[in-house]
Formats: structure tokens, C-alpha cells, sequence
């Protein structure tokens, strides 16, 4: 960072702009109780554990994870069970906290509160499936791509060139329409199917970078192998771009779920997901807004705190883009 | 630069013809029968499908089709759909009502999201960057026909400001809204992405330079630190191409406007193999030409990019 602070300028506004006060801080005097350096993991949990955003949705996630692994916790209700002759599209009772008549209910009298309670897990089971799916198969064809380059690279590059050109959520509803009974895992296989291209070329760029340095080539030279090269030398030092995007990707396979559901493609009827309530109540949205309100608020609020996570995990790992 | 362009769209050649294959492999090959679903509930003669999917040419292999189907479109015949209607007619309604749309879409995109970031670059650090920042985070939060609806709810249901559903598609005050739903979440993400940059710019050494020659601050701010910052942008906005296709979809569908996303959308629920086709080519087509035109648009943003 070039020091600006000697250019003299009446402009103070534009003089304040170009040399920003120091923002960053962290120079860590209160963490130097050894000398080692920190590695770039070490440095980057130390970034991490001083961003107000990380602990936010840190302990929104945890919560999230709470509901969706035990929603028996949080209601007793069945978010299956309508009431028709009571409940019909009743409004929500704000003060009552935790009751079923929280949120109110839908046209089927079911009970929105059990609904969302309910809906957390299939979302959450589609964001953290399709990272994991997108994660694996993009950092391999990465990885084999930007390490060994030749042909090699040239038919993953061109393959990815190719899944890459259909637009993501087209491409995604043409796969779903062949299946009428779409469970969870059909979703994930889904969306991973478009969704691995762009981990694959970050992973590759970040891997050709990486296996220039003079590490690989020492470790060459000592006679390592290719798998240990690969996965000792190369592959903790490329991964970072991989983790950032696919970390701040997550929040948006959440989002393309409820997008698919609500467009009749996505999960289907047995399995309750907020898309499809989103769906069901913007039919009544006129004169019943909360039927809308509070899937969407739900879902908004998960897919808020998943990308405040990749947005810290990306400002740490990635210095440079701070 | 011409060479560099020639080179370019020959290129393109082997990834068009991949892409197509691989949307047309999707097509047909996934299980679901189109001739079937014209019948829904009622028992159809086994004779009379056959001879359906004779006329289509249903029978033959699927690379067969595929070369057919190519060999068709280099004489510009996309085929026809099952009711029998050119697959390029349903196109000529549907492309310019989504063009508009989405040329209003960027151009809103473009203003609100350079100028936003501007603003939040220029202020690295204090209360207006960290309101920009849980403004556009907020955005791209809330999936888009959740905005969708939540607009029409406000400002034509409620308010009575815009009609909740587009009749004229070439009038520009019904277009607006819809565009605007269309453009935020690619909004968010410029407004993020200027103010990075715009932000890392602003301590480069031309800066200072420029301060140093003492222009004027409108000039620094406008013609030095904006063009050097719009190289991103530029690229963000042409590879998001595809995605508004995406949200074309969902926002044609809230706002009942006839176009390619509510073509698609029916196509795609009906099996209806042809059109899914016929328009997906011709949007990776599109999106493969607006990316050779970012690539040389890099040159006039930059004089130190040179084709050769």
C-alpha cells in the first residue's frame, strides 16, 4: 500500500478518501505471547474471531442448525395437521411466542409457525449438500486441471466451458421436471449438476499458482511423488479461493431451492420447505400477508446469515479484497 | 483487434456446439414423455404416438436428432413445437418483451449499483460504507420472487401505484417495476463490487498523481478512479447475463409478462422438448457474444489492453 499521506491537497474530503483512516488493526500485540508467525489458517481464525459479522451468523447458524437437526424442540405442533373449521387463514398472535398461533395459519389451517419450524431442515440439508457435492467434484476437476495442464486441462476447461454456458437456473429446472417425487438428495444432485463450474475454475487458477512455487518444485527435486506433491504441497495452499467461494455460494443454493419450489420444480409435496409455502401463501398475499411473510422472512434471514459467513470467511482468508 | 475478434468467435464454435448437445442431451434423454403429457389423464392410441413421434423424428437415436436438429438451425428452422407452431415464431413474441426488460434491468442495475458503490467507496469505513454494506447484504439475502411479490404487494396492490400486471409490455412505467426486481440482486452485487474497487483505487499512484497535477476533485473522481474501476463491473455485468435469464423467469412469472422466462417456464413444465431448446441456444448464443464484447470492451476501458 503506497503511503499517501504526504500528497497535499486543499481537497480535505477527496484527501480524506484517498488515505482512508487506518481501519484495519489487527497487528495482534495482544495475542504476541509466541514468536512463531502465524500460518495463513492461524491468521485467518485470528481475523475471524475479532468480526462482529462472523459471531452474528455464527450463533444464527447454530440456532438454524439447533432447529433443523430437533424442530420437536421448538414445536409440538404437526406442521402436517390443518384445521380447517378453526384455523382457516387465521391471523398471527404476535405476543404469543413459541404457540402455534404465532404466525398464524394458512389456507389449510396448518399452523405457519410449525411450518417454518419445520422447514428449516430441508433447506439446510439443500445448501450444505450441494456445497459439499459442488465442492468435491469441482475441486478434483480443478485440481486435476490446473496441476497436470495439457490435454488434460484443455477437456476439463472446455467441459466446464460447456456446463458453464447453460444458464444455472434453467439448465437446474430442465433436470427437475424429469422427476416427479423430489426428495431432498434429488435437489442437491440437481443443482450440483450446473452448479460445480465456477469452484472448478477458481480451484484451477488457484492450483497453477500454487504448484509454480519453490516449495513444489524442492519437493520435486526431493523426489515426491505426484499424490504427494498434489495433496501435501499444493492443495493446502490453493484451497483458500475454493473455501471463500464456496462458502458465500451456500447461501444461494438456499436460495435457488426455495426459488425451484415456489416454481413448482424444486422439493415436493410431502417434504416441507419454505419455498413452497412462499408459493402457497402469495396466492392469498392480498388480504393475508403474514402466510408470506414469515417463510420468506425465515428463509431471507438463513440465506442473510449464510453469506455474512462466507463474506467474513472471504475478508479473512483474502486479505487483498478487504 | 479484428484478428483477435475472428479468433474469438471461431472458439466459440466447439462450446456452442457442446452447449446445445449437452441442453439437448438433458431434454431428451431425462425421463418424461412430451407426446404422452399431450394426452394428460386419457389413454392414447399407442398408433397414433407412434406416428407423433415419427413426425418428430422421436424414433431415431438421439445424436441423430441432435445432428438433424443442427443441420435445421444453420438454415435458421428451429423446429416446431408440438401444437405445431414454429418454435421461431414463439420466439420473435417473446425475445424483445424480455429484451426490453432486460435492458431496463442493467441500465437500472448500472446506475443505482456504480452509484451506490461510489458513494460507499469514496467513505471506506464509516456509517454510509456500513450502511451500503447491510443494504446490499439485505438484498442479495431475499430471493427475488420474494421482492417480487413483496413489490407488487406495496406499491400496486397497496398503493395503487403501478398495475400488479404488465398488459402493454412496450410501455415503459409498467416495465419499470418489474425491471427493478429484476435488477436488485445484480444491484447488490455491483454496488459490493465498485466499492471494493473503488475503495483499493483510490490509493493507487495515479491518484495521488492526479491530486498532485491539482484537478479538479469532480474529474479525479469521475473520468480517473471511475474508468480504471469499471473493469469489473463491466465483467460482472456481462457474465450475470445468464442469471437474469434466470430471474426473467420468476419475474415474467409475478408480473404475468409474456416473454422468454414465462415461454420457458411453460416449455419446460410441459416436456416441451423443441422450444426448451430452440430458446436456450439461442441465449448461449447471446451470452457467448455479450462476452466477446466485454472482452473488447476491456480495450476502450483500458488503452494498455491491446489485441492483437
Amino acid at each position: 500500500m503506497p503511503d499517501v499521506t504526504k500528497a497535499q491537497t486543499t481537497d480535505e474530503a477527496l484527501l480524506d478518501a484517498v488515505a482512508p483512516p487506518a481501519v484495519e488493526v489487527p497487528a495482534g500485540q495482544d495475542e504476541k505471547k509466541s514468536d512463531k508467525p502465524r500460518s495463513l489458517w492461524g491468521d485467518a481464525w485470528y481475523d475471524l474471531r475479532h468480526r462482529p459479522m462472523f459471531w452474528v451468523s455464527s450463533v444464527l447458524l447454530f440456532l438454524l442448525i439447533v432447529i433443523a437437526a430437533f424442530p420437536g424442540l421448538f414445536t409440538s405442533v404437526d406442521p402436517r395437521d390443518g384445521d380447517l373449521v378453526n384455523h382457516y387463514l387465521s391471523k398471527p398472535e404476535l405476543t404469543h411466542f413459541f404457540q402455534p398461533d404465532w404466525f398464524g395459519y394458512d389456507q389449510q389451517g396448518r399452523s405457519i409457525y410449525a411450518r417454518v419450524v419445520h422447514g428449516t431442515r430441508a433447506s439446510i440439508l439443500v445448501g450444505v449438500g450441494v456445497t459439499a457435492v459442488v465442492t468435491l467434484v469441482g475441486a478434483l476437476l480443478g485440481m486435476l486441471a490446473g496441476y497436470f495442464g495439457g490435454w488434460v486441462d484443455s477437456v476439463i476447461s472446455r467441459l466446464t466451458d460447456i456446463f458453464f454456458g447453460i444458464p444455472f437456473l434453467l439448465g437446474t429446472m430442465v433436470v427437475l421436471n424429469a422427476f416427479t417425487e423430489r426428495k431432498v438428495y434429488v435437489v442437491i444432485l440437481a443443482l450440483a449438476f450446473l452448479g460445480w463450474t465456477s469452484i472448478a475454475r477458481v480451484t484451477r487458477s488457484s492450483v497453477i499458482t500454487a504448484k509454480q512455487a519453490d516449495y513444489v518444485t524442492a519437493a520435486r527435486a526431493l523426489g515426491a511423488g505426484t499424490s504427494r506433491i498434489l495433496f501435501r504441497h499444493v492443495m493446502p495452499n490453493a484451497i483458500a479461493p475454493t473455501i471463500v467461494v464456496a462458502t458465500i455460494a451456500l447461501g444461494g443454493y438456499i436460495s435457488a431451492e426455495a426459488t425451484l419450489s415456489f416454481l413448482g420444480l424444486g422439493l415436493s409435496d410431502p417434504t416441507i420447505s419454505w419455498g413452497i409455502d412462499i408459493s402457497e401463501g402469495s396466492k392469498v398475499i392480498r388480504d393475508n400477508p403474514h402466510t408470506l411473510l414469515f417463510p420468506a422472512g425465515m428463509l431471507s434471514l438463513t440465506v442473510f446469515a449464510f453469506i455474512m459467513l462466507g463474506d467474513a470467511v472471504r475478508d479473512a482468508l483474502d486479505p487483498k479484497l478487504r | 483487434m479484428g484478428r483477435y475478434a475472428a479468433r474469438r468467435l471461431l472458439q466459440m464454435i466447439p462450446i456452442f456446439i457442446g452447449t446445445t448437445l449437452l441442453i439437448f442431451l438433458m431434454v431428451h434423454i431425462l425421463p418424461g414423455d412430451p407426446v404422452r403429457a399431450i394426452y394428460g389423464d386419457k389413454a392414447p392410441d399407442p398408433a397414433q404416438i407412434a406416428a407423433i413421434k415419427r413426425e418428430y423424428g422421436f424414433d431415431k437415436p438421439v445424436l441423430e436428432q441432435y445432428v438433424h436438429y443442427m443441420l435445421n438451425l444453420l438454415q435458421g428452422d428451429f423446429g416446431k413445437n408440438l401444437a405445431g407452431r414454429p418454435v421461431i415464431d414463439l420466439m420473435s413474441d417473446a425475445f424483445p418483451v424480455t429484451l426490453r426488460l432486460t435492458l431496463l434491468a442493467i441500465t437500472i442495475e448500472i446506475i443505482i449499483g456504480v452509484g451506490l458503490g461510489a458513494w460507499a467507496g469514496l467513505r471506506a469505513g464509516k456509517a454510509a460504507d456500513t450502511g451500503v454494506l447491510i443494504f446490499t447484504l439485505t438484498v442479495i439475502s431475499i430471493p427475488v420472487f420474494v421482492l417480487g411479490f413483496i413489490a407488487r404487494f406495496i406499491f400496486a396492490d397497496e398503493l395503487g401505484w403501478l398495475p400488479p400486471n404488465v398488459q402493454d409490455s412496450t410501455s415503459f412505467s409498467q416495465l419499470f417495476l418489474p425491471a427493478f426486481v429484476l435488477a436488485m440482486l445484480s444491484m447488490a452485487y455491483v454496488a459490493r463490487l465498485t466499492r471494493t474497487t473503488f475503495a483499493e483505487n483510490l490509493r493507487a499512484d495515479y491518484m495521488r498523481t492526479a491530486l498532485a497535477k491539482g484537478l479538479p476533485r469532480r474529474r479525479i473522481i469521475g473520468v480517473h478512479l471511475l474508468r480504471n474501476s469499471l473493469i469489473p463491473v463491466v465483467t460482472f455485468v456481462g457474465t450475470d447475463v445468464g442469471g437474469f435469464i434466470g430471474g426473467a423467469v420468476i419475474t415474467e412469472g409475478i408480473f404475468n409478462i409474456q416473454g422468454v422466462g414465462n415461454l420457458l417456464y411453460r416449455a419446460v413444465q410441459t416436456s416441451e422438448g423443441s422450444t426448451v431448446t430452440g430458446v436456450v441456444t439461442v441465449l448461449v448464443l447471446v451470452i457467448l457474444l455479450i462476452n466477446l464484447l466485454i472482452d473488447l470492451l476491456y480495450a476502450v476501458l483500458d488503452p494498455r489492453i491491446r489485441y492483437a
